[in-house]
């Protein structure tokens, strides 16, 4: 029997950026929030000797252990699914501030075309534009709703940034000035600017200065290290959960953080729920515990997962595309270009987010009439440091070990230069998530199974991209090019981005959607799903940013449900 | 016990025959095995004072200290894994080879480990083949796919040349390990080159990774690619053309 424990008004479930945002918001107006984390608390003092590429990069300290609980893939409804048993594709977070510890801080807004895409596109080229087995859909809420909450995350976060007449406008000012230009940068964003591109500083929460954002928390000033993505940030110069929106919350007096707690299921009776059931992992005990209203704030999986597992609402079925939950599971297309120099560059040094940004080819910056894709991606070179293991290029041809890989890594791990395109990912009929049939985690509980493949729309994209990327490393004076424009079928082992996004999407209509525009879900009205699950498609940009400003904005709805409880949409 | 001219005819083969052969010999491995052993008395010796001949002066430096075997116990597994490593990552002209930087002890100590258990990983079955692109399914842990590596390695060198493989010529250890990458050996519970790829990363992982993995040795690893190691801050640098900078480790983080 589980335990069952005291009340709280409110229920959070996994406490990364989401989850410390929606905490922090609630607890400022006075609420009473329990935050359940099934990973292990996380200080600033953890990360004193973390300048370690194999322990972080390589062997994934920070991330999910799979022994536990991971997911299982296949490309189409053919296969059969199998396990991922080693990380690769995406790195999942898990501990205290989630994949918001690990991440790089790129923070790109989603375009106003982003919100409402369907619409926007067929007012622009018709409806035939969009293929019939692709679900594309409106978010149900507008970009000019959305400014607001954009504007507070980045208040929060204090990010370093340039204004750019390609991506979405600002209500208000970058909160500190953009990232150092490097050579390296500067050589791309010149290259961009002589073929008529409009390149700037991409937008970072590596902070150029030490800030102090408007809850009263200090975010320092980047040293430009080289150790962001994979690592966590130690002297507090990157903004994450654990240095701005979990302390806010616990200097209210009105949080309670429990961690090892790992919630298995939401109860639910049809309409509500009352609270959750989980399972403390140091000892196996089973807890209840009671609250007005639940918020899950996992990452993008397992909120499909725990929906799923506690039946509630209706699961998408690809036979007669009906149903919510599991639907439009998206990626990123990444394809990269790499350049052979002369010249050595100081690539050793840099900052996880520390680029030279191209939007031209992003959103609908660029006509679409002529070509066989909708939406583009980000393009840029990013410095983010180069660290040996994971990073030996040589040019095309080179023996892969001997002594004949030894001199051409020697000689060109510093003469070499990437751009990469962070390509939208469009929604397919067969891409979802559902419960695996046969693999279970290590309570016994189903697996969540993906059905994902690129399609005719990625592959498009990504050779389309991976053309403009070639013409600007030609530009820059590149030898050698390497370039691949077949991205081919997807494939889980090699690392990607870990920008997993749907499955919970946010619409306008029940129908098509499992949560309303505050991220309410329709079947069950106090009880909010969060986080990049939300996203109906995804776009050419990373996701955090938009994961916090929506973050804000269900918190919002939260706060009006606590006054005058019903249905907010 | 050496046929002088069947070794003689093995060396004039073709690649196309000497790969045919190999997934034949692979299959009746026992003999070759116990054949080895016989070769392998013969050889703890030499090559244990070739690596302290090597080493030198360096033999009291706290580094040395590490290196002694955690997870490898034959001698011969040991040796053969060296010889293997040495000619991915070799002593040439760019710089120190694996054996110097510590690399063979680096893995021994990487399989005793939570790496060699595979503990962070989904191991539990059914186990099914699956399409290149679910990742690996193997349910050999790596610990045990180094040991069946490393003496299938050996079963060739010695069915092949009648050597041990630490002892063949360069370019016969590499026609060894190119049949490996391709994946032309027959393996069980993994494929050929899979376990190269494991190996190939493995050595790059104990020549780059921080010294404080027992590889890496001195740094030597970085210095030959210019790497300046973990640095606290960049801040003077970061707008700057390259500069070459003498490494530190985590070892110089600590208090």
């Amino acid at each position: 029997m589980a335990t069952e424990l005291p009340r709280k008004e409110a229920a959070v479930i996994g406490v990364g950026w989401a989850g410390g945002i929606i905490a922090s918001e609630l607890t400022k107006a006075g609420i009473e929030v329990i935050g359940l984390e099934r990973g292990a608390e996380r200080t600033i003092d953890d990360f004193i000797m973390q300048k370690d590429e194999l322990k972080y990069a390589v062997r994934y300290d920070l991330m999910q252990d799979l022994s536990k609980e991971t997911l299982t893939f296949r490309n189409d409804r053919d296969m059969r699914a199998l396990p991922m048993r080693q990380l690769g594709s995406f790195l999942l977070g898990t501990g205290l501030g989630g994949a918001g510890v690990h991440w790089n801080g790129m923070c790109p807004r989603f375009f106003p075309y982003d919100f409402e895409i369907r619409s926007q596109t067929i007012d622009r080229y018709g409806e035939d534009k969009i293929p019939e087995d692709m679900s594309l859909q409106d978010w149900g809420i507008s970009y000019e709703e959305m400014e607001e909450h954009f504007a507070q995350f980045d208040e929060t976060i204090g990010t370093s940034g340039e204004d750019n007449e390609m991506s979405a406008p600002r209500s208000t000012e970058y909160p500190t000035p953009p990232m150092v230009e490097t050579p390296a940068i500067r050589l791309f964003k010149d290259a961009s600017s002589e073929l008529g591109l409009h390149p700037y500083q991409g937008p970072s929460a590596n902070l150029t200065e030490a800030y102090t954002n408007p809850d009263g928390q200090t975010i320092q000033q980047c040293q430009y290290c080289s150790f962001c993505e994979r690592f966590g940030c130690d002297y507090q110069a990157k903004s994450d959960p654990i240095i701005t929106v979990i302390p806010t919350a616990k200097e209210t007096g009105n949080f309670e953080l429990r961690t090892h707690a790992n919630v298995r299921s939401v109860s639910y009776d049809g309409e509500r729920t009352d609270g959750v059931y989980f399972i403390d992992t140091r000892t196996g005990e089973e807890f209840f515990q009671p609250a007005d209203m639940v918020i899950l704030t996992t990452y993008v999986m397992n909120n499909s997962r725990l929906l799923l597992q506690s039946d509630i609402g209706t699961p998408y079925d690809p036979d007669t595309r009906t149903g919510v939950i599991g639907k439009n599971y998206c990626y990123q297309i990444q394809t990269s270009v790499q350049g052979f120099f002369d010249k050595q560059f100081n690539m050793y040094a840099g900052a996880g987010a520390l680029t030279g940004h191209v939007d031209d080819y992003n959103g609908d910056n660029f006509d679409h009439s002529d070509l066989d894709f909708l939406h583009g991606g980000a393009i840029r070179l990013v410095q983010s440091g180069l660290r040996p293991i994971n990073t030996n290029p040589v040019p095309p041809g080179t023996k892969q070990w001997g002594s004949e890989f030894k001199e051409a890594n020697a000689h060109y791990l510093f003469r070499t230069l990437s751009i990469g395109a962070e390509g939208a990912s469009m929604p397919h009929i067969n891409n979802y998530l559902d419960l695996d049939p046969t693999y279970t985690d290590s309570l016994g509980d189903p697996l969540l199974r993906m059905t994902y493949n690129f399609t005719e729309q990625d592959r498009n994209l990504a050779a389309h991209q991976t053309e403009r990327m070639q013409e600007i490393m030609q530009e820059m004076g590149a030898g050698d090019i390497i370039a691949n424009p077949d991205i081919g079928d997807y494939n889980i082992r090699p690392y990607q981005s870990t920008h997993n996004t749907g499955g919970v999407i946010m619409g306008a209509d029940p129908e098509t959607s499992a949560v309303n525009n505050y991220l309410q879900m329709w079947d069950c009205e106090n009880l909010f799903v969060v986080g990049a699950s939300a996203f109906a498609h995804n776009s050419g940009n990373n996701p955090t940013p938009t994961v916090g400003a929506l973050s804000y904005r269900a918190a919002e709805g939260i706060k009006q449900y606590y006054e005058n409880p019903g249905p907010l949409a | 016990m050496a046929d002088e001219n069947e070794e003689q005819q093995t060396k004039g083969l073709s690649r196309r025959q000497f790969l045919k052969n190999s997934g034949y010999v692979v299959g009746g491995a026992v003999g070759g095995g116990l054949l080895g052993g016989v070769f392998t008395q013969n050889f703890v010796g030499t090559t244990s004072d070739q690596t302290n001949t090597d080493e030198g002066t360096e033999n009291e430096s706290p580094e040395q200290r590490t290196q002694a075997r955690m997870f490898f116990k034959r001698q011969e597994d040991f040796d053969v894994l060296s010889a293997a490593v040495e000619r991915i990552f070799p002593d040439d002209d760019t710089g120190p080879g694996a054996i110097s930087l510590g690399v063979p002890y680096y893995i021994d100590k990487q399989l005793a480990g939570e790496y060699g258990f595979n503990s962070r990983e989904y191991m539990q079955g059914p186990f099914f083949e699956g399409a290149p692109t679910q990742g690996p399914q193997s349910a050999l842990l790596r610990r045990d796919a180094f040991l069946h590596g490393v003496r299938s390695i050996q079963d060739i060198a010695e069915n092949q040349f009648n050597e041990s493989f630490f002892d063949l010529e360069a370019d016969d250890q590499d026609d060894i390990l190119e049949a490996f990458e391709d994946g032309d050996i027959d393996m069980t519970g993994i494929a050929s080159d899979e376990f190269f790829a494991m190996l190939r990363t493995a050595t790059i992982e104990g020549a780059y990774s921080d010294p404080v993995y027992g590889g890496n040795l001195n740094m030597e690893g970085w210095r030959q690619i210019q790497y300046p190691g973990p640095q606290m801050a960049y801040t003077d640098a970061i707008d700057g053309e390259f500069e070459e900078i003498d490494p530190i480790s985590l070892y110089d983080h600590h208090d």
